[in-house]
């Protein structure tokens, strides 16, 4: 009995393949016969239009052979925000020969993103390798590495990795669970712990900026509760063709930003090859060893200050709660 | 016969007396405040917690790793020493996974009280990814709850049937109850051999569930590159901690369970001496563990690692650090080595340091490894170098602990403590029963 149904279930099967099989063979065959029909159908009108081939030769046709064509829209060609400006490879030179702590990274890149607290995206950092070694300040942002922590450990895909190269967050899709920033060996992000108070410095931007939608290339405009935030290497910026907020604040010319496909970057006056800049200068990325790739590279700190100032403390002065006392 | 009608009439469950009505008022006031802060943190954001960007988990996420230690109790009574055929844990099998299924619960409210965004709950669903060790997590969470939940309701089948006839002699509503919920439970050899079948399918299932469960937990650490936390031996590590916590649990809830149900001949002090055994057994294969995850680093004592290494053995963490370890793990292996230390009430004691103990060590696992960052903590707010809960998450934290012995007391209350059918079959109670009706 069991066996007989099988039997009879194969033989369906496969009179269906047969089926289906002549059926498509048919309708090819079908369609070919068409089109061949109506091309015999158009006569030729007598009128010749004269047209350039892309190798630059001029030929003539007549004219109902011709046939207006859609112009082709390469999706590579189109801005998506989750796969970035197309055929670019966004990668930045941070001098610290160059840093004298001078803060107005931070400044620009706080005014520019709305952040009022003291969670600062752009940090600098007073390093030193060991005892014996002369401090040195060193900036930080996010690395936009190519082997993201972040993106990997992220359970919705609110944080990704966009083919130019940039790590953005979607604000909009974070649930909050913050396993992004325990990945970040770098400390790069930052956390809305309440409501961002940005309503001030927005309410200066105008009605319009109050409702600007958050999008994942304009971090912190505006910033949402109980998301994450982090430098978003200012994309808004980049569509402009204009440098990051950062880059072109700096009064010493630490920031070198650029495109690695065409191996140059610039920080707004002087512009150098990237590979021959990081060679000549022993350019490094913050721990290589990690694996995360990083897009932000480091010269050294030669000639660094031997009299190293503990400088301005200008957190303070950054930080609106202070400003008041 | 008489026998068999007490045995019944013991193991019933027992409508709760004023102390059980004071116990739930108690534990229904704690909720009830723990909700109020939560609205507090819903409305303000996590800022209410003394969590900031760099102690960016806290005692919502070591609290969550408590529950899920505490549930692996259900697989390791029910199911390992099922297996391995130990006939003195069948009184302790229910009892096991009520504790299992009561903090599995907990264990996945709790990770959503940590989360910044928790009306986006659906995203995990809709937008899950499957590189995410979040994403394992919940899968697996589920996974062990539908099974934990199948493993108490299927032994519960035969009991049901024999609550439905006691309470309908007795003449109360609850038979009707028990009735539906009993499946037309008969006790034919067929529904035995099926019931047998299936309940061992499931105790086999549920091993690597667990060991998963906590082992992907273990991973929501490892797979950082954190000081304290990149380690390959976190999986067997938690899981060994797992069992400590989950064994120090079931001992203190027999223990309050045996007095207030009377159930001294059910639960007998053999059973105390057998578990003061394993959790020696345990204790011991966790101290290994936790050699092996602090004195190699420390003997290697790489530049990451040594930070944080100090603040927990002489730095802020030292206290606390060496307390867990000696008073919570190492006391209580020389405290029950001695038979004397294996009775019922030294156990009760133990069974409590040893929670409490496992509460902290979870504690000491999440939170200062945060503290010490690759890069140095500079130019913030000096609150923002240490971390300690803030009244908010320590009365949510009670709260989640009140709540899952909130879902013990009620499971308590309608559920037989002791497997009744088992423990006549034991006795060869059945057969008399069956040749007098």
């Amino acid at each position: 009995m069991e066996n007989k149904k099988g039997d009879s279930r194969r033989k369906f099967l496969d009179n269906g393949l047969k089926l289906g099989l002549i059926t498509a063979i048919g309708s090819i065959g079908l369609t070919k016969l068409a089109s061949n029909l109506t091309a015999q159908s158009t006569e030729k009108s007598g009128d010749t239009m004269q047209l350039m081939t892309t190798d630059g030769k001029l030929i003539e046709v007549d004219s109902s052979q011709v046939e207006e064509v859609v112009h082709s829209t390469n999706p590579d060609k189109v801005y998506n925000v989750r796969e970035g400006l197309p055929n670019r490879k966004f990668v930045m030179v941070i001098d610290l020969a160059r840093c004298k702590n001078a803060q107005k990274c931070v400044k620009a890149c706080n005014s520019a993103h709305y952040i009022t607290t003291h969670n600062a995206w752009l940090k600098v950092y007073d390093m030193k390798e060991s005892e014996e070694t002369a401090s040195y300040w060193m900036p930080t942002l996010c690395q936009h590495c190519d082997h993201p922590a972040c993106v990997k450990v992220c359970p919705v895909d609110a944080t990704f990795k966009r083919r130019d190269g940039l790590v953005l967050i979607d604000n909009e899709r974070c649930i909050g669970c913050r396993f992004c920033m325990a990945a970040c060996p770098y400390s790069a992000r930052v956390f809305n712990w309440s409501e961002p108070d940005q309503i001030v410095a927005m309410a200066e931007m105008g009605e319009e900026a109050m409702h600007h939608e958050s999008t994942p290339d304009y971090a912190g405009f505006p910033s949402i509760k109980g998301t994450v935030d982090k430098c978003d290497f200012c994309p808004h910026m980049i569509k402009e063709e204009k440098l990051p907020h950062c880059v072109s604040a700096c009064p010493n010319g630490v920031y070198f930003f650029g495109d690695a496909y065409e191996d140059s970057v610039t920080n707004g006056e002087e512009t150098f090859q990237l590979s021959k800049l990081l060679k000549d200068k022993a350019g490094y990325r913050l721990m290589e060893s990690l694996g995360t790739e990083p897009s932000v590279y480091y010269l050294p700190p030669v000639d660094r200050m031997v009299d190293f100032e503990k400088g301005l403390d200008i957190y303070h002065e950054l930080n609106p709660e202070n400003k008041s006392h | 016969m008489q026998k068999y009608d007490q045995l019944v009439k013991d193991l019933a469950p027992k409508k709760f007396g004023i102390k059980g009505t004071i116990w739930i008022a108690f534990l229904v006031i704690i909720i009830l405040a723990a909700l109020y802060a939560y609205y507090q943190q819903l409305t303000k954001g996590l800022i209410v917690t003394d969590m900031r960007d760099y102690a960016l988990w806290g005692v919502y996420i070591s609290n969550f790793v408590f529950f899920v230690a505490v549930s692996l109790i259900g697989s390791l009574i029910s199911a390992v020493l099922t297996i391995s055929k130990q006939k003195w844990s069948i009184p302790l099998t229910r009892i096991a996974e009520i504790v299992a299924i009561a903090s599995i619960i907990m264990a996945g409210l709790t990770i959503i009280i940590d989360m910044g965004r928790p009306d986006r709950l659906w995203h995990i669903f809709v937008y899950g990814r499957a590189q995410s060790p979040i994403v394992w997590d919940v899968l697996v969470i589920s996974t062990y709850l539908f099974i934990s939940a199948l493993l108490i309701y299927y032994p519960l089948l035969p009991d049901f049937a024999i609550l439905k006839k006691y309470y309908k002699d007795a003449g109360s509503k609850e038979s009707k109850w028990y009735g539906k919920l009993s499946l037309n439970w008969t006790g034919s050899p067929k529904q035995k051999e099926i019931l047998h079948k299936s309940i061992r399918t499931l105790a086999v299932l549920i091993i690597p569930v667990a060991f998963a469960v906590h082992t992907v937990t273990s991973w929501l650490f490892s797979t950082t590159y954190r000081p304290g936390w990149d380690s390959t031996n976190f999986g067997p590590y938690f899981v060994a901690g797992a069992f400590v916590a989950g064994t120090a649990a079931v001992i203190m809830i027999t223990y309050v369970l045996r007095s207030t149900h009377n159930l001294k001949e059910y639960l007998p002090d053999e059973i105390f001496d057998k578990l003061g055994k394993l959790l020696v057994l345990l204790c011991l294969i966790y101290i290994y563990f936790n050699i092996n995850e602090y004195l190699i680093p420390a003997y290697k004592n790489t530049s990451e690692e040594k930070e944080h290494l100090y603040s927990l053995f002489f730095g802020n963490y030292a206290i606390l650090f060496w307390s867990v370890i000696f008073i919570s793990f190492i006391f209580p292996v020389i405290v029950l080595i001695f038979p004397k230390g294996r009775k019922p009430l030294p156990m009760f004691f133990i069974g409590f340091i040893v929670l409490v103990g496992s509460w902290w060590k979870r504690y000491i696992i999440v939170t200062p490894t945060l503290l010490h960052p690759f890069l140095p903590i500079q130019d913030v707010d000096k609150a923002w170098h240490q971390y300690f809960p803030t009244v908010v998450e320590w009365t949510i934290t009670f709260g989640t602990l009140a709540s899952a012995l909130l879902i013990i007391t009620i499971l308590v209350r309608y559920l037989p403590i002791v497997p009744i059918q088992e423990t006549a079959e034991e006795n060869n109670l059945i057969e008399t029963a069956k040749k007098s009706e």
